[in-house]
């Protein structure tokens, strides 16, 4: 049987990052507890991340460091995968870090005012 | 019926995702002669006698993107200081929600504590050199300091040194950037000499900035850790 090794990675790759992005925003969107709704924000950003990385990806890329053994490989012939995807990623996950506490501190916030922090039960939300 | 009407538009995203992704074929070679991405990988190692390309476009190259970046994250242990500060009133009292851990998590974590430590000042120190940097680093520190949390009940941590730590590596980072803007007239130029690829003291500023940016994430989350964890409960 004769499988193509890059289509296959790039259904796995491509498929699992939008696959998180969906879970993530159908937990925003159906999920009644508000902690649970911040999870979901965070899994898309994990999604969002990934399909990142993914379309950075050269194949049989190698990290695009300049070590001794980076440096080897470019002679071997290697590509480097590119950088400025990964350089975004890095600054994403630091800002993903500070939404969710923000966000969380506003669910702790909302439940000790309300003693419960499920939207469909706080009822001064609705209008 | 809401739940179908989430489904479909599910779909539709996931379908609009899965069309654009389809006229960008995995693992193709997009670096192209004259893209960002080529002038990063050819001028890192000559220019600025950086190893890791990543560190060298994160300090460098957008070095006033990720000052930004560190304000974001200054502004975020703020607003969540501000948002849970709750005056104490009279007649409550509070209790911890936190449990004491059994005596062998406690032993434990005193044991692996400073290697936790160590190996977040390695992974910063070398930025420049291997994969890793100040916001990773300053993450394993903190680490660190949550395993401690977790395992003493009482572990307290000044927030009066981790305000200091804070603050001074923040003026490090701007006071570095100034200096640039007087010797080379641009905002975070480097002025110091560059040195050889892949050694320790090389890339000129960068190395500095990045032990400052880590010591900033390391204090930032411990407090970020600190403040979620002592949460009282009124009772």
């Amino acid at each position: 049987m004769d499988i193509d090794y890059n289509q296959l990675m790039s259904i796995g790759v491509y498929g699992s990052a939008i696959g998180l992005i969906l879970i993530g925003l159908y937990a925003v969107l159906i999920k009644k507890h508000l902690t649970k709704i911040v999870i979901g924000l965070s899994i898309i950003d994990a999604g969002i991340h990934l399909l990142f990385i993914a379309i950075g990806y050269i194949k049989d890329g190698t990290a695009p460091i300049f070590s001794p053994g980076g440096l080897k490989a470019l002679e071997n012939g290697q590509p480097m995968v590119d950088p400025v995807p990964q350089a975004l990623v890095l600054t994403a996950i630091v800002i993903g870090f500070a939404v969710t506490a923000v966000a969380l501190s506003l669910v702790i916030r909302l439940y000790r005012h309300h003693q419960t922090a499920r939207i469909d039960q706080i009822k001064s939300l609705k209008w | 019926m809401k739940k179908l009407f989430v489904i479909f538009l599910l779909a539709v995203v996931g379908y609009s995702l899965v069309n654009a992704l389809m006229d960008v074929p995995f693992g193709e070679n997009r670096i192209e002669p004259g893209t960002v991405s080529a002038f990063y990988l050819e001028k890192t190692p000559t220019q600025l006698s950086v190893a890791n390309v990543i560190t060298a476009i994160v300090v460098n190259y957008r070095g006033f993107d990720t000052l930004g970046e560190v304000s974001v994250l200054f502004l975020a242990s703020l607003g969540l200081g501000s948002i849970l500060y709750r005056k104490h009133k009279e007649g409550e009292e509070e209790v911890a929600i936190l449990k004491p851990s059994s005596q062998l998590v406690q032993a434990g974590s005193k044991l692996i504590f400073p290697a936790i430590l160590v190996l977040g000042a390695y992974v910063f120190i070398h930025g420049h050199l291997t994969p890793g940097g100040g916001f990773q680093g300053g993450a394993i520190i903190a680490t660190g300091f949550l395993l401690m949390m977790m395992a003493y009940k009482d572990y307290k941590v000044s927030h009066n040194i981790l305000m200091w730590v804070e603050s001074l590596a923040g003026i490090a980072f701007a006071g570095i950037g100034i200096v640039g803007l007087v010797v080379s007239h641009s905002f975070l130029e480097n002025f110091l000499a560059i040195g050889n690829l892949n050694d320790l003291f090389s890339g000129g500023i960068i190395p500095i900035i990045y032990v400052a940016v880590g010591f900033k994430v390391a204090a930032e989350l411990t407090g970020v850790l600190d403040t979620l964890l002592n949460i009282k409960d009124k009772h």
